[in-house]
């Protein structure tokens, strides 16, 4: 009976521990817990840039490209790498935006045109070929130290309201707002933005009204690698240029899946849902099941989600048809 | 000429659906098999045996588990590797617990549990399609990655974190553990891949196959045609995450025989799939040459520079290796995408007329 | 030729079926009857609503309002694999066969409905699993002796011309033994002599296995000549139902396909 008993109060204060604990932790000391939701607000951000770039291209060409992260990291190499060769910062920034439309140019001639029409898995597969290729080669080029890397971006700690915050983070939110609006605008209302979403929709009859894939194809590419060059760049100002960064994109992979593949607005909604969920969760959750969840969280979070709605945030519903 | 099939007339629907219903293929079969079987364990040095060809086999056994589910079934999976600690850890759990329990019965129950487990995860599949699942699927492979070295249990408690294999006996020999010998080692592992694949050719040919084939080729009609896609995508799942499991469980025993869970990371799993995809979506032969090729490649790699004369630093030459892997793999798939086994097929046509044109 | 005809009961019954995607009407109140052994063609311009009524007769849509009552048993929702254990089978608009497979794979997948073997047998491959293959197969091949397709038995359908596609694609639908045979334009895209072809099969199909079949068609000699009885669907509404030549003659039928003047 009192073994019973025990057991009755263990379970209980595991119950406790999980589904009442944390909520009062949360209003009892509600300016941490906002510093908690600003801080993973602020991640969110950053997991958007880098989610954008996949959408970007999955839009255009119908590719899921696993070297999104690949190109973050090589762009920042390629930045940081001229930097400490004393090159000036604007100069740096300019002649790496120029690699990675070389990237994209080369991209396009080696490896897309000659897949035209293939199955989506075997371009994926293509894809992931690209990742150890520019990890090899940017490792190769530029080594594979850590590298610090400082744009000039302004990064003290101020306090608002009671929460500790840092300038760099506001920057980083700042900047990708200003993309994202940047990018909408673009695809709304410029020439080369209607001829995207034209190929989005359809290749062929975007071919067959005149529309140069060719063209398109390398756009979207350099414009995917701009964006990973300022994902880059926030990424590595934050937390130093190294191999890791090609594996923000396995964190950028969930945003994607909960906004959707083609949604921009998706990929940023997403990320900020992602990183706010996950912050919490490893504050208030983690450490009862024993910390480390950043690697699986947002899967499951973002899994959980499509089972109640498999179109993702701002897909419409298919309605299927045969 | 060489590969003709004039003169072998089939009477019977036995013969014409046997799985090789040409006297060719039956005797490279065989000739396959000696060569497994005998020439190979008298023949084969002991690094040969431990670093390519049991790796070989056991990586043909995971890439099999893999394409029943993307090349069959069209369920792309990223989740390869976790299913394969699954199975190891099963495997280290039931032998540490039950010592005397057959080992060939571990590996199968291994296989099992790492079934269920793949039934769980294939539930998202029923919801959402194409890449949104391969992504999907990737929460299997972290978690359940997180999950082997966060637990304790799993591993006995052993701060190290390694799980490291016992010996154990089978016909009087040492099968596992470091005593084992490559032979041995390899025999086993043979005997499981052997079976294991003789299996999933009779399920792909057989009615279970084809529902899977319907769903990838069109979940919808195949729908209307009476294949419940419930039925044939987490039976899809439940078998190749059993290969997957098998193969977990031999990697730990017969293979590296001491490991940690960073030994199932992601990069395995995408090591299964480039297999697959090189080898062949849909084809169980292609699922062996992938794996050989994807085993033999890094090891020529890492042994060219010094082949040729060049002495790279070290670190150098593995971001050489790297790259050249990526650009292999563009190549090929941009080559055949079809995969090699492919080629093969293609070689087997042409055999039918050589020497002559037409 | 409907005297000879041996039409026996109601089969399917489908009563004031409404459909609608979110806002838009696809069927509204239609309600039509099929019997045994007959052939009933569902006609009317296109975005009528035909192929939502077989999807609806199917299964595949979910109807808001009304009731479907197939062999006695009444139904408002189905999921589509148990009409198709139910003996409802079908072909499509647009070829859905599965063309990694060959035709005689694809054809054989119409059979799995009827093979219950576990895995553990098949995995083996021996006997009970191997014993039920061959049945199938000879089933199978007698189909494709019916559809004179034996030169293509084992060429992959993505090979195949469009025509033989339709072709292995009803072999499939009449794999299943079906009570119920939906065509939706089996004859869409044809030739003159493939067109003749298929119409001898529907018509052999419907004399030799008595099934009943519903039918899609736009070539209105072909519905003319093959059906019994004839529903014409225009912008979702019943508009005319009964044996070809008084639907011909009905001047709500003539003014859907001719148009009217609104004056």
């Amino acid at each position: 009976m009192f073994r019973q008993n025990g057991s009755f109060a263990k379970t209980m204060e595991v119950l406790n521990a999980i589904f009442v604990l944390p909520f009062v932790d949360m209003f009892t000391e509600p300016v941490f817990f906002a510093e908690v939701v600003v801080g993973g607000l602020l991640t969110g951000v950053m997991y958007s840039l880098v989610a954008l770039g996949f959408v970007l291209i999955f839009k255009a060409s119908g590719v899921f490209n696993f070297a999104q992260g690949a190109m973050v990291l090589f762009a920042a190499l390629t930045l940081v790498g001229l930097m400490e060769k004393g090159v000036p910062v604007w100069l740096a920034l300019i002649i790496a935006a120029g690699v990675m439309v070389i990237v994209a140019v080369v991209i396009e001639k080696l490896v897309l045109r000659p897949l035209v029409n293939q199955p989506d898995i075997i371009l994926f597969m293509a894809t992931i070929g690209i990742t150890f290729f520019l990890e090899g080669f940017g490792e190769t080029v530029w080594g594979s130290d850590i590298h610090r890397l400082d744009v000039g971006i302004p990064d003290a700690t101020f306090e608002i309201g009671g929460m500790l915050l840092n300038e760099f983070d506001i920057w980083a939110a700042a900047i990708g707002a200003a993309m994202v609006a940047f990018l909408a605008l673009f695809f709304r209302y410029t020439v080369i933005g209607r001829a995207l979403r034209a190929v989005a929709d359809d290749h062929q009859a975007a071919l067959s009204v005149g529309i140069p894939l060719k063209t398109i194809w390398i756009v979207v590419w350099s414009v995917a690698g701009f964006v990973g060059l300022v994902a880059g760049i926030m990424w590595g100002t934050k937390s130093g240029v190294q191999f890791s960064l090609s594996l923000i994109a396995l964190k950028a992979l969930p945003v994607l899946i909960l906004g959707g593949f083609t949604s921009i607005p998706g990929a940023i909604v997403g990320g900020l849902i992602i990183g706010v969920g996950e912050k919490v969760a490893e504050i208030y959750w983690g450490p009862l099941i024993g910390g480390a969840i950043e690697n699986w969280f947002a899967y499951m979070l973002a899994l959980a989600f499509l089972l109640f709605r498999p179109q993702g945030l701002f897909g419409e519903k298919i309605i299927e048809r045969v | 000429m060489l590969y003709r099939e004039s003169g072998q007339y089939k009477t019977s629907y036995t013969d014409d659906q046997a799985i090789f219903p040409l006297k060719q293929d039956r005797w490279l079969m065989a000739i396959a098999l000696v060569i497994a079987f005998v020439v190979i364990p008298l023949t084969s040095s002991e690094y040969m045996l431990e670093a390519v060809i049991i790796p070989f086999l056991i990586f043909a056994l995971a890439a099999i588990g893999l394409n029943l589910l993307a090349g069959y079934c069209g369920q792309i999976s990223l989740g390869t590797g976790g299913f394969m600690a699954v199975g190891g850890y099963t495997a280290y759990k039931l032998t540490t617990s039950l010592p005397d329990m057959n080992m060939i019965i571990v590996f199968l129950l291994s296989g099992v549990a790492a079934a269920f487990v793949g039934i769980m995860f294939g539930i998202p599949s029923l919801r959402i399609k194409g890449f949104y699942l391969a992504v999907a699927t990737l929460a299997a492979q972290f978690f359940l990655q997180w999950l082997f070295n966060k637990v304790e249990w799993f591993y006995n408690y052993n701060p190290s974190g390694t799980i490291t294999a016992p010996p154990r006996e089978m016909f009087g020999f040492v099968v596992t553990g470091p005593h084992a010998t490559a032979e041995a080692r390899y025999m086993i592992t043979l005997v499981v891949v052997a079976v294991l694949a003789l299996v999933a050719k009779n399920l792909t040919r057989g009615h279970i196959g084809r529902s899977w084939m319907a769903i990838r080729d069109m979940d919808i009609a195949a729908e209307i045609i009476g294949i419940r896609p419930l039925h044939a995508k987490l039976s899809a799942f439940a078998i190749s995450s059993f290969y997957c499991g098998v193969a977990g469980s031999l990697f730990v025993f017969t293979w590296l025989g001491s490991v940690e869970t960073e030994a199932f990371n992601i990069n395995l799993s995408f090591q299964v799939l480039f297999m697959v995809i090189i080898g062949g979506l849909g084809s169980i032969l292609g699922s062996f040459i992938g794996a050989a090729f994807i085993t033999a490649v890094p090891i020529l790699l890492t042994n060219a520079p010094q082949f040729f004369g060049f002495n790279l630093p070290i670190d150098l030459q593995k971001h050489f290796e790297v790259m050249i892997f990526g650009v292999l793999i563009i190549f090929f798939v941009i080559v055949e995408p079809h995969g090699l086994a492919r080629l093969w097929q293609i070689t087997k046509e042409k055999l039918r007329l050589w020497p002559f044109p037409y | 030729m409907n005297e000879t005809r041996n039409i026996g009961d109601t089969l399917l019954k489908v009563d004031n079926i409404s459909l609608s995607f979110g806002g838009v009407k696809a069927i509204t109140g239609v309600s039509l009857e099929i019997r045994e052994r007959e052939i009933c063609a569902i006609i009317g311009p296109n975005g009528a609503g035909k192929t939502s009524m077989l999807n609806v007769i199917n299964g595949f849509y979910h109807p808001q309002e009304g009731t479907i009552t197939f062999g006695g048993e009444v139904r408002k929702q189905m999921r589509p694999h148990l009409a198709a254990a139910g003996g409802i089978a079908r072909t499509f608009q647009n070829v859905a066969l599965f063309t990694g497979m060959s035709t005689l794979d694809n054809i054989m997948t119409g059979r799995n409905l009827k093979m219950k073997k576990n895995f553990l047998w098949q995995a083996l491959n021996i006997g009970p699993a191997r014993k039920e293959e061959l049945e199938h197969r000879e089933f199978v091949e007698h189909i494709i002796d019916f559809l004179e397709i034996e030169a293509i038995r084992k060429t992959p359908v993505g090979r195949l011309p469009y025509g033989l596609q339709k072709r292995v694609e009803l072999g499939r639908a009449l794999a299943a033994e079906p009570k119920l045979l939906l065509l939706d334009e089996p004859m869409a895209g044809m030739n003159v002599e493939e067109k003749e072809d298929m119409c001898r099969f529907i018509l052999d199909t419907n004399d030799e296995f008595g099934t009943t079949i519903g039918l899609i068609e736009h070539d209105m000699g072909v519905v003319m000549d093959l059906s019994d009885h004839v529903v014409v669907l225009d912008h979702g509404e019943k508009i005319a139902d009964g044996v070809p030549d008084v639907v011909r003659a009905d001047q709500n039928v003539i003014d859907a396909y001719l148009g009217v003047a609104h004056d």
